[in-house]
């Protein structure tokens, strides 16, 4: 019984938890760049760096407070500063829109022009967050550290495996479900979030029943940008900050936006933990477990090395495009 | 002849007059060229090192003997430690525009083996490398224009083998960083450590610059060991190695490489690390004493990575043109190992005119220098490595290897 206990336990310390953590992440970017698809119908390639910036102004906030001696008990101060991170994300996103994403739907142009100007968006940001915070990695999780520390919880048990909980993990997890959960609260019951789902569905029908577009346009980019500062600053505090780190992180958030079916903000969330287990259980050897169940393998038993592990995500990708383009809440085609 | 081509002749006579006058100041001075990579992911540490070998010059300068009162003059370049195209090209600069007599460096094992490929070796000037410490270098097919005054990896893989071996640790696992360095680093350790009867249970590299190593860890903690040995950089993946396994408990005790050397070790992990040890390239005696002190004097660090080794390189290619008795870039080669090891009277770091004086009165002259410098094999430097303990939030010294 205790190898099975042991087994389960370094189990979900290396695998459930972290890809628990990671996979809520991934959602909340995903959600963004989900709804901004629904909604103003096309591919934001520059959410990764829309999720840097935010978490930027939320690291530098998040000093000033240190600074001024302000801290948050045993949570994180960057909690404090999320807020202001967010305004500053929603700001740039609406200035952005303003300049730059407004012109060419007053074109009516194509799907793929809108495309390119978000690549083009994205170099931009990408730069500005260089300039001012640098590419190196920042760390600025403060507080405690541990809800449970791996020695706490073998002493509690008596298991020969302990399990390390740490506290960014718990308020990725909380923080991503309350965001969720209002989220679908306000689409499903606020008068802006059935308009919303109004445009999306059929934008012309929309607006023969009065719906304002730039009304539905600006919410959208509000919640996108929100949704990204929060997805950026939750991986900023489990992991760290970098602004290259955020860059690659698109392929991950693009994949379970895909998988989950584009445009369907249930997909997404669910597209996020696919990824996210994907890329951990694949990537985990599973020695330990298995010498706790009782086999005595001899080699590693890992079915790729970990250097792998973002071509999971296209070998993800390639395969819902093949097989179900639609995506497991069916989605969009893209 | 009209005034006008008077006056033009007397310009051009003049012109060729002052020529001829910069040409002779030109050749009192001996150029060294400096090239380590002063952009790059060495960038903190690459200034000392230029600092500490301009260090040496100037003493040497300040003595008035190398060849009879000739002085030497630095060309910095930048190798910028990754890019091998511009680093050959900043090389070639050094080599054929600024014709120096020697090159002090490259920094980074990489950038080295391409500058002496394409450079030093079809140009023949000699190249001292204060930090490169790749193994390919020892079989390199450099006609001996290449040295190194900083030790091959695969004499500390011995090392951290031995420390290991005196802490009876008999199974470990191998994190190393995904570049030249780690892969050969690792390879030297692993072959090292299980000629000596200890088992790696896995030898894994990183990946530097990301975000999260969970699963690096989780792979590493699956195949398990007494201690984790990391070979890799202390503000890169390696920390982040560190840190991933502090987290999930996957290992207490950690063995640190060379790369993996830092206060910032300390400041970002605290307890995480107490106890853990390991090694780095270092030396006690009089030479590095006095180095420390001529190197403090002059407003540098000499606890830096690299100073003393940067100072010797210079030191050497100055004490091999002495003995050489030209600025040839062939005899200084020939010179190199002459200086550089005995018999002859032991100099000093701070030392270096009692050493020119030796050799222009036709002694012999064994450098000891500032990092008791040895020359074995293809010319590198046989190397001692001081092993120490984190405790107590500090790095404490145990010994000398």
């Amino acid at each position: 019984m205790d190898g099975f206990l042991n087994a389960l336990v370094v189990f979900a310390n290396f695998v459930f938890l972290p890809g628990l953590a990671y996979g809520a992440q991934l959602a909340l970017g995903a959600l963004g760049v989900t709804l901004v698809y629904g909604i103003l119908r096309f591919s934001n390639f520059a959410h990764g760096d829309l999720m840097a910036f935010g978490t930027m102004i939320t690291i530098l906030v998040t000093w000033w407070l240190m600074g001024m001696g302000i801290n948050f008990g045993p949570l994180p101060t960057a909690l404090l500063a999320l807020p202001i991170g967010i305004f500053g994300a929603v700001a740039m996103a609406l200035f952005i829109d303003r300049f730059v994403f407004r012109f060419y739907r007053k074109q009516r142009s194509d799907g793929i022009v809108f495309v390119m100007a978000s690549v083009g968006v994205m170099f931009v940001l990408n730069g500005i967050v260089r300039l001012i915070i640098g590419p190196n990695e920042q760390r600025f999780a403060d507080g405690e550290r541990f809800l449970i520390t791996v020695k706490e919880f073998r002493d509690l048990t008596g298991l020969a495996e302990g399990l390390a909980v740490r506290l960014p993990v718990a308020i990725t997890i909380v923080v991503a479900i309350m965001v969720v959960a209002a989220l679908f609260w306000f689409l499903q019951r606020s008068k802006t979030g059935k308009a919303m789902r109004a445009y999306s569905d059929n934008e012309d029908l929309a607006l023969l029943s009065g719906i304002n577009p730039d009304r539905v346009v600006m919410v959208t980019w509000i919640i996108a940008a929100s949704l990204a500062t929060i997805a950026g600053v939750l991986y900023g505090l489990d992991k760290s900050f970098r602004p290259f780190t955020y860059f690659q992180l698109l392929l991950p958030i693009f994949a379970s936006a895909i998988v989950g079916g584009i445009g369907q903000p249930l997909g997404a969330i669910a597209g996020g933990f696919v990824v996210a287990f994907s890329e951990v259980t694949l990537t985990y050897a599973y020695k330990r477990v298995l010498e706790y169940l009782g086999f005595a393998p001899d080699g590693l038993v890992q079915l790729l090395s970990t250097e792998y592990k973002f071509a999971i995500s296209f070998v993800i990708l390639v395969l819902v495009l093949l097989i179900r383009p639609t995506g497991i809440f069916k989605g969009r085609v893209l | 002849m009209s005034s006008r081509t008077r006056k033009l002749l007397a310009a051009s006579v003049a012109g060729a007059a002052f020529l001829a006058a910069s040409a002779a100041a030109q050749a009192e001075d001996v150029k060294i060229g400096i090239i380590l990579g002063f952009t790059g992911p060495l960038e903190s540490i690459t200034p000392g090192m230029a600092a500490s070998a301009e260090l040496a010059m100037k003493e040497i300068n300040d003595s008035g003997l190398l060849l009879d009162g000739k002085k030497l003059v630095s060309v910095r370049a930048d190798s910028t430690c990754i890019d091998n195209a511009a680093a050959t090209a900043a090389a070639e600069r050094l080599v054929t525009t600024e014709n120096v007599s020697a090159i002090v460096g490259a920094d980074c094992s990489g950038v080295t083996i391409g500058i002496v490929n394409n450079v030093a070796v079809p140009n023949g000037v000699v190249m001292i490398s204060p930090s490169a410490t790749s193994p390919a270098l020892s079989d390199i097919a450099d006609n001996d224009y290449f040295f190194r005054t900083s030790p091959s990896d695969a004499r500390q893989g011995k090392v951290i083998s031995d420390v290991l071996g005196s802490k009876d640790v008999k199974t470990v696992a191998v994190s190393y960083t995904n570049n030249d360095y780690g892969k050969a680093f690792s390879d030297s350790f692993v072959s090292a450590f299980e000629a000596a009867g200890g088992k790696v249970t896995i030898a894994a590299p990183h990946d530097d610059g990301k975000g999260d190593y969970s699963a690096e860890v989780g792979a590493l903690a699956a195949a398990g060991g007494e201690a984790l040995v990391v070979l890799g950089y202390v503000d890169q993946g390696g920390v982040g190695i560190i840190r991933a396994a502090v987290d999930t408990g996957a290992f207490e005790t950690f063995v640190l490489g060379d790369g993996m050397y830092g206060q910032s070790l300390i400041a970002a992990m605290g307890d995480g690390v107490e106890g853990s040890y390991g090694v780095i390239p270092g030396t006690e005696g009089e030479g590095a004493t006095k180095f420390a002190e001529a190197a403090t004097a002059a407003g540098l660090d000499p606890s830096s990575s690299y100073t003393g080794e940067s100072y010797d390189a210079a030191a050497l290619i100055a004490l091999a043109m002495q003995k050489a008795g030209s600025t040839d870039r062939t005899a200084i080669r020939d010179a190199m190992l002459d200086v550089a090891n005995g018999p002859g009277e032991k100099i000093l770091a701070g030392d270096l005119a009692r050493g020119l004086q030796i050799l222009k009165d036709g002694g012999d002259v064994d450098y000891v220098g500032a990092t008791n410098v040895e020359l074995i094999g293809p010319g590198e430097a046989a190397g001692t490595y001081r092993e120490y303990v984190i405790e107590g939030g500090e790095f404490k010294t145990v010994q000398f290897r």
